[in-house]
């Protein structure tokens, strides 16, 4: 079984957390993993800064800049986890847009992924027919999960035809958005989480998009089985580095 | 071979509809309905009647007499540059903006470089009483004041694009930001043909106007349809898609395409998308564009705002890649002195991006008989100081 399906057995509400690498720092990659496996952080989204980023706010566009700045490439960020597995077990995911990998080559991207032991990748503007089409036996291949997103406004039909596409989990993208609005989540927020609970789908979810504290957490996690902290933590690293990772792992997780 | 789109939303290996999710339920609509709206007879009469009451069109089909016995050719010039707000991008906004009400949508936004499509966006906004929204790079904000105060004077609100390299680029990104945040009541107006299907196609039909009456005015003219070449510049390509649009499957008639070189492909600093470029995606299509080894986005330089664009739309990244259309790219020095060279012989300022256009006359020599079409995109007030400061008026 795959180290994503692996983490959904036992019905734990799981804290994946995202952060753009090459940020602050540019060699920080390695140990903010370390870091956040040992404060119990279940899985990992490392997110592969590229310098147009239409679907994020203004935070992790900035950490996205200061990454590129700072020299982060595909292929050192490849470099950088070479070994990572001798010290992280926790699911890694890398998240990025579609163009830095179609410039690598898409087959050694995946071929890459799979000898470092990268579990999925999420993709956001490579959509669920293009996906399909060219890059599934790719993907397969390689025995890398490609992870899709739905939001509020996405309709009963396709939320099944991505549940269908999708193996690992299903990204639920908590409201039409880009990341880092922080403006909690309303009663419509609640109705879109509970309407999807009730799909029943094949595929656990995790929430993603303005989860910034506990208590938003909590609300994230009610009908679902994660959620996802991006931009908050991004800030926290701005202002704390990474010394401030226990901190802020222990404040989602308090009751 | 066909160089229109495919049923997929493919020009040959370019577009596609390369979107977040959170965009999807927008771009759907529009792809679910875009072709069924303009096949309406009502819409066809509005845009129609539109065109010609308030933009002043048929523009003219000009035969340019000074300016072809200096290069020794028959030019012709059709003059977008006559249209209501100074350029072709109106045809494109007219076409959009009765989109946008027949989908039920009440707030407008779009994306503009030298503000000749943020002009042209509000233009028609205020003409049909629609909130608008304009994002600007920050650093085009301060090169276009004008524009700007145009656009506001029409009752448009610009907001300035504030990340990134703040020009056009990241204007665009943020109002595609912008869509994701308001998915339900807005439209987005891009301004040319580019982004994800169905826009290229959707502007170039708008835009398609532009070749149909030179069609019926040649006819008059010359007596026969077809030219033996078309030239139009290209920024993102809409006044070039609209210029080839009915000849594109015409293999007798030559397609020109002029890409803005900058101050010299090789000087860093440049716009010429086909010789800089490769495939990547950008705004949600799969085409020509300019990029780093690892795939980053590069900044585009051009001295007109209009072509300082880091891809071509994908209909463009077909022509370029099958051969079908031939590529060129001209400097700033070269697009200058073409424009002046206008004024000069045919008492008409273009615009700089027309002038790019105009340059193919000092880099290629055509046949005494042969009939070249130059789409004159716009005038040149708007570049005014520009030309004021190149050459030191
Ligand atoms: C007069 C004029 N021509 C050309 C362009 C370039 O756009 P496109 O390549 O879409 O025609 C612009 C853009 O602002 C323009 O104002």
């Amino acid at each position: 079984m795959n180290r994503i399906s692996d983490k959904f057995k036992n019905n734990k509400k799981l804290l994946s957390i995202y952060f753009t690498a090459g940020y602050p720092k540019l060699d920080d990659t390695v140990e903010i993993l370390q870091q956040l496996e040992k404060d119990g952080v279940d899985l990992v989204e490392i997110g592969l800064p590229f310098s147009d980023p239409l679907a994020d706010g203004p935070t992790i566009q900035a950490s996205s800049q200061t990454a590129l700045q700072n020299g982060m490439t595909t292929e050192l960020l490849f470099r950088q986890l070479k070994d990572v597995r001798k010290t992280v077990s926790i699911p890694l995911i890398i998240m990025g847009y579609f163009n830095p990998i179609l410039q690598f080559g898409v087959e050694n991207f995946c071929e890459k992924c799979a000898e470092i032991g990268i579990d999925g990748l999420i993709l956001p503007d490579l959509p669920l027919a293009e996906f399909e089409e060219h890059y599934a036996e790719i993907f397969k291949k390689y025995g890398l999960l490609n992870i899709f997103l739905i939001t509020p406004h996405t309709s009963e039909e396709r939320i099944l035809q991505i549940d269908a596409a999708s193996e690992g989990f299903i990204y639920m993208v908590s409201r039409a958005s880009v990341t880092g609005n922080s403006a909690g989540f309303g009663a419509e927020t609640e109705e879109y989480f509970e309407r999807v609970a009730s799909l029943q789908l094949k595929n656990p979810q995790i929430v993603g998009f303005g989860i910034n504290n506990s208590e938003t957490f909590q609300q994230a996690t009610k009908h679902t089985n994660g959620a996802i902290i991006g931009s908050a933590f991004i800030k926290m690293l701005s202002e704390k580095g990474k010394d401030g990772i226990s901190a802020f792992v222990n404040s989602i997780r308090k009751v | 071979m066909n160089y229109n789109v495919n049923e997929k939303g493919y020009y040959g290996e370019f577009g596609g509809a390369y979107i977040p999710e959170m965009l999807y339920p927008n771009v759907e609509e529009l792809r679910q309905n875009y072709l069924k709206v303009m096949a309406e007879e009502s819409f066809q009469k509005e845009f129609h009647q539109l065109l010609k009451d308030y933009v002043g069109r048929p523009t003219p089909l000009y035969f340019a007499k000074r300016l072809s016995e200096k290069h020794s050719t028959k030019i012709y010039l059709k003059r977008e540059d006559l249209c209501h707000t100074g350029a072709h991008k109106v045809n494109n906004t007219i076409g959009q903006i009765l989109m946008a009400k027949r989908l039920g949508k009440t707030r407008i936004i779009a994306e503009t470089g030298a503000g000749q499509h943020g002009v042209a966006t509000a233009t028609v906004c205020a003409l049909m009483g629609l909130e608008c929204i304009v994002f600007m790079g920050e650093t085009d904000i301060k090169r276009q004041a004008p524009n700007v105060a145009r656009m506001k004077m029409l009752g448009a609100k610009v907001i300035p694009a504030s990340s990134g390299s703040k020009t056009l680029k990241d204007a665009t990104n943020e109002a595609i930001r912008d869509w994701i945040n308001n998915p339900l009541d807005t439209h987005y107006i891009i301004g040319s043909v580019v982004g994800p299907h169905p826009y290229p196609d959707m502007v170039a039909r708008f835009q398609s106007i532009i070749s149909e009456e030179i069609k019926v005015q040649l006819n008059e003219k010359e007596d026969r349809e077809n030219p033996d070449f078309v030239v139009a510049c290209v920024g993102g390509g809409s006044n070039a898609a609209g210029a080839f649009y009915h000849y594109l499957n015409k293999p007798e008639v030559g397609i020109i395409a002029v890409e803005a070189a900058g101050k010299g492909i090789d000087s860093g600093e440049s716009a010429a998308t086909s010789a800089l470029g490769n495939t990547g995606i950008i705004h949600g299509s799969k085409t020509l564009l300019m990029q780093t080894p690892d795939g980053q986005i590069t900044e585009p330089y051009s001295i007109s705002a209009g072509l300082d664009y880091p891809g071509v739309g994908p209909m463009h990244a077909n022509l370029f890649a099958s051969g079908r259309g031939v590529f060129i790219s001209v400097t700033d020095n070269e697009a200058m002195q073409a424009g002046l060279k206008l004024c000069k012989l045919e008492g008409i300022i273009p615009a700089i991006e027309s002038s790019h256009a105009l340059a193919i006359f000092e880099t290629r020599k055509f046949k005494k008989d042969d009939v070249v079409v130059v789409n004159l995109s716009g005038r040149g007030d708007k570049d005014l100081d520009t030309y004021i400061n190149y050459f030191k008026l």
